[in-house]
């Protein structure tokens, strides 16, 4: 078997897997970027504090409508933003600090959620919503999430500006301008947005992975903020694309395989990384003049 | 004392208390900053100054009485509130301060540009437009975003400690610069330490000490007496602190 025939013919052969590529690089193309602003924002955790957060929305929905994606979505969309805004709100009118105020509501929502999954439905179900299946994409799930990247993409360029110099300064935004949250709560949607988009394909907990680990990858080989959001997108690119083929030669679940190849993909910068990666560190290259 | 010449008003203050959970950190606050005066604000670590500057940019609303600003501010973080380690360019966080003139989506002009290069060519970092902010020294640092303020363009400018952890020569270059933007009308807050410094250059000084302490020429105000004055007032947080009455005495 040549290399072109391992990483070309699964995708070629099997129509599934074509709409696991497409589906999962899609995901991609939205998270990885927005990923990059929460690590620089120090808000790493808060894509794992809304995965939960999505959990009794995609719940409810199914229960009302079963395995459906739209239900699912927009269930999690609610959900999600429900908790985005909220917390928000609580931590811009009390003293309460916005991680604490997130904490609070997804826990309270991953509670209900988990509430309402074991009123109905077997816990194989809980592994599907919680794993996903992007094995099993229809067209409603990719125009699903073909949508939602094209909608995060424009909105990213928008509010660029002002997104950095909340992120960098945020109190000089707040003097010279009135937009600080509405930015912020913007950028808190896009969040939920993908992370509902990411759970039709990844999973809830694996969109996570593919909003952060790219981030973290793009961290070890970009010095500005547009290189680090390339050098994230093309990593996340890299970790749908190889995932899929060790998912399928060795029969892996496809999210666990996808966000283990970005982790891999980490492993190697980590060593590699011209700029602080292990080989540079211990055996650094001689000292510039000046 | 109070400052109560007669002048064209800055920013006026008029029983300002500003503070955290009720907590006065500035407490009954009364007077002017006249247009073009050029003020240290100066007190014992926890006197207020910080938190003084962040009402009179609108930050924080006062828990009582009323602050009237003319004039839009610019104002210097004191350093340690921003990640050094953000990827960003000397030059792109020089442009943040040209925000009035671009907003959200407005392009950056060649003309516009050319400010930006201008700007860091009159705080010395002429030939650092394209570097990392991560690779800079303190003072480095610091100028840079004395380029940000200059851009700003704003006639109101507030400067928290500038020049803490910055060195001799840095220093003298950035007060040059304070003194070229009262040269030109403008209206300066400055955060200080250094009472040597305030000497030489400053010609009003506000001393706080959570209350008031002394407001006036920086001859008047430096003295031994209100400089004991504002130490013997520092007291702690009182957690059981009764509701202040001073504002039904007063009325």
């Amino acid at each position: 078997m040549t290399v072109w025939e391992w990483g070309i013919s699964p995708f070629v052969e099997f129509s599934f897997m074509r709409r696991a590529l497409l589906g999962s690089l899609a995901v991609a193309l939205g998270c990885a970027p927005i990923g990059v602003f929460l690590l620089l924002r120090r808000m790493s955790l808060m894509g794992d504090a809304m995965s939960h957060a999505i959990l009794p929305g995609a719940a409810v929905g199914f229960l009302l409508a079963g395995m459906s994606v739209p239900a699912l979505s927009l269930g999690g969309l609610v959900a999600g933003l429900v908790v985005a805004l909220a917390s928000g709100a609580l931590s811009r009118t009390t003293d309460l600090r916005e991680d604490a105020s997130l904490a609070v509501f997804y826990l309270l929502s991953l509670a209900l959620g988990v509430l309402l999954v074991s009123l109905k439905g077997s816990s194989v179900d809980l592994l599907h919503v919680l794993f996903g299946s992007v094995l099993a994409l229809d067209d409603d799930a990719l125009w699903l999430l073909g949508s939602i990247t094209g909608f995060t993409l424009p909105v990213l360029v928008i509010i660029f500006r002002p997104l950095v110099i909340e992120s960098f300064d945020p109190s000089f935004l707040r003097v010279v301008s009135r937009c600080g949250p509405w930015v912020h709560m913007t950028f808190l949607v896009l969040v939920v947005l993908n992370l509902v988009g990411g759970f039709q394909a990844l999973g809830t907990l694996m969109a996570v992975g593919m909003m952060m680990l790219p981030a973290a990858i793009a961290q070890f080989w970009a010095r500005s903020l547009p290189g680090m959001i390339v050098a994230a997108v093309v990593s996340a690119f890299l970790s749908d694309y190889f995932g899929l083929l060790f998912s399928y030669y060795l029969v892996l679940p496809s999210g666990p395989a996808i966000v283990l190849t970005a982790g891999s993909l980490l492993g190697l910068s980590l060593v590699f990384s011209p700029r602080r990666g292990l080989i540079a560190r211990f055996w650094p290259r001689s000292h510039l003049e000046g | 004392m109070f400052s109560n010449r007669p002048c064209e008003v800055g920013v006026s203050l008029e029983n300002v208390t500003l503070g955290y959970e009720r907590h006065p950190a500035v407490h009954h606050l009364s007077g002017t900053f006249c247009e073009g005066s050029l003020t240290a604000l100066v007190g014992p670590n926890g006197a207020g100054k910080s938190t003084l500057l962040k009402g009179l940019m609108g930050l924080l609303s006062p828990l009582g009485g009323k602050i009237n600003r003319r004039l839009a501010p610019a104002y210097l973080p004191q350093q340690a509130e921003l990640d050094r380690s953000f990827p960003l360019t000397v030059e792109e966080v020089a442009t943040f301060g040209l925000w009035k003139k671009i907003g959200i989506w407005r392009p950056i002009t060649s003309t516009l540009l050319r400010q930006v290069q201008s700007a860091l060519d009159s705080v010395g970092l002429s030939h650092f437009a394209k570097r990392e902010i991560g690779s800079l020294s303190g003072g480095q640092f610091q100028r840079m975003l004395f380029a940000r303020l200059l851009l700003q363009d704003a006639p109101l400018i507030l400067l928290d400690e500038p020049f803490t952890a910055v060195d001799e020569r840095t220093t003298r270059d950035l007060i040059a610069l304070v003194k070229e933007l009262h040269k030109e009308g403008r209206t300066i807050i400055a955060v200080l330490h250094d009472l040597e410094i305030i000497r030489i250059h400053f010609s009003e000084t506000l001393l706080l000490a959570r209350e008031l302490v002394a407001w006036g020429p920086t001859s008047e105000v430096l003295t031994e007496e209100y400089l004991a004055k504002a130490r013997a007032l520092q007291e702690a947080w009182d957690e059981r602190a009764p509701v202040c009455a001073r504002n039904w005495n007063a009325a």
